[in-house]
């Protein structure tokens, strides 16, 4: 066997390994880019109703 | 300053798992390969109970201090602590699986954890369950200062200072206490220090939002906006 599906096989515990790391990937990566997306949809949300109030003044 | 922690993440992230995996030897006296999960796994735990101390630290500032940012800083910190916390049941229980036969066991410290998943999740529906914004901070604030009496239940969970009034089968989390090769040592508390810049990047990416949430009737708030149009 080649030294990279040695490494990823890891003497048959491969499978509780990257199951692991998956879901840690999975996870943290899903976090960060729910997170930004929130914060992308606030600003959107905020900026929407600043421009709703601006022109309600200028009636 | 955001993105410098983002950065901070993946170099110790990916230094530490190279040293954990390459630089490291294949087994462990009484371990075998499967212990390469502990780079994640102590990380998520440790992560998992201090989030839940500063939420609750931030949570009475919030009920003393009557500060606004407290309660937000406490809203932010929750769901990072939740996944940190599921992240250390998931990770464990893949290792429990190799290690001891069973994916769960209702051992102390695995118990007490489950708990503490609960409180989070308590913890963020009780303050998304309540409309007013005020009322909800301080009804989760109250939920997450009782709940810390949860944390040092896990923390003395495996180190009691008697060993035989541990019913626990986990492992003791004294570092440097075992046998631990210090290669091994190095590589965990990297990415330990790894899961905490994480923390800090993610959390300030969502506190930031809530902050504009919150304080949208505010002039500064507006002018950001104006500048964004």
């Amino acid at each position: 066997m080649s030294a990279i599906s040695d490494f990823f096989h890891a003497n048959g515990y491969g499978f509780y390994i990257w199951g692991s790391y998956g879901a840690a990937i999975l996870l943290m990566a899903g976090e960060i880019i729910a997170a930004k997306q929130q914060h992308r949809t606030i600003l959107k949300r905020l900026s929407r109703m600043a421009r709703m109030n601006a022109a309600e003044e200028d009636e | 300053m955001i993105p410098w922690f983002g950065w901070l993440t993946a170099i110790l992230m990916i230094g530490g798992l190279y040293w954990g995996f390459f630089e490291t030897p294949d087994r462990l006296s009484d371990q075998k390969e499967y212990y390469r999960i502990i780079y994640i796994h102590v990380g998520a735990a440790w992560m998992s109970m201090w989030l839940y101390v500063v939420l609750a630290a931030w949570a009475l500032a919030g009920l003393v201090l009557q500060t606004r940012l407290s309660y937000m800083m406490a809203a932010a910190i929750a769901p990072t602590g939740a996944i940190a916390t599921f992240l250390a049941l998931w990770t464990g229980a893949f290792w429990g699986k190799t290690s001891w036969g069973t994916w769960w066991d209702w051992d102390p410290r695995m118990t007490s954890e489950l708990i503490l998943l609960f409180l989070y999740m308590g913890y963020m529906a009780l303050q998304s369950a309540i409309d007013d914004p005020r009322r909800a901070d301080r009804a989760s604030a109250l939920l997450a200062l009782v709940g810390v009496v949860c944390v040092p239940v896990i923390f003395w969970s495996i180190n009691c200072p008697d060993p035989n009034e541990c019913a626990a089968l986990h492992q003791t989390s004294r570092p440097g206490g075992g046998n631990m090769d210090p290669n091994i040592l190095i590589a965990m508390l990297v990415t330990a220090l790894a899961f905490w810049m994480y923390s800090f990047y993610v959390i300030l990416i969502r506190v930031r939002g809530i902050i504009l949430e919150r304080e949208r009737h505010t002039t500064w708030v507006n002018e950001i906006l104006e500048e964004k149009r």
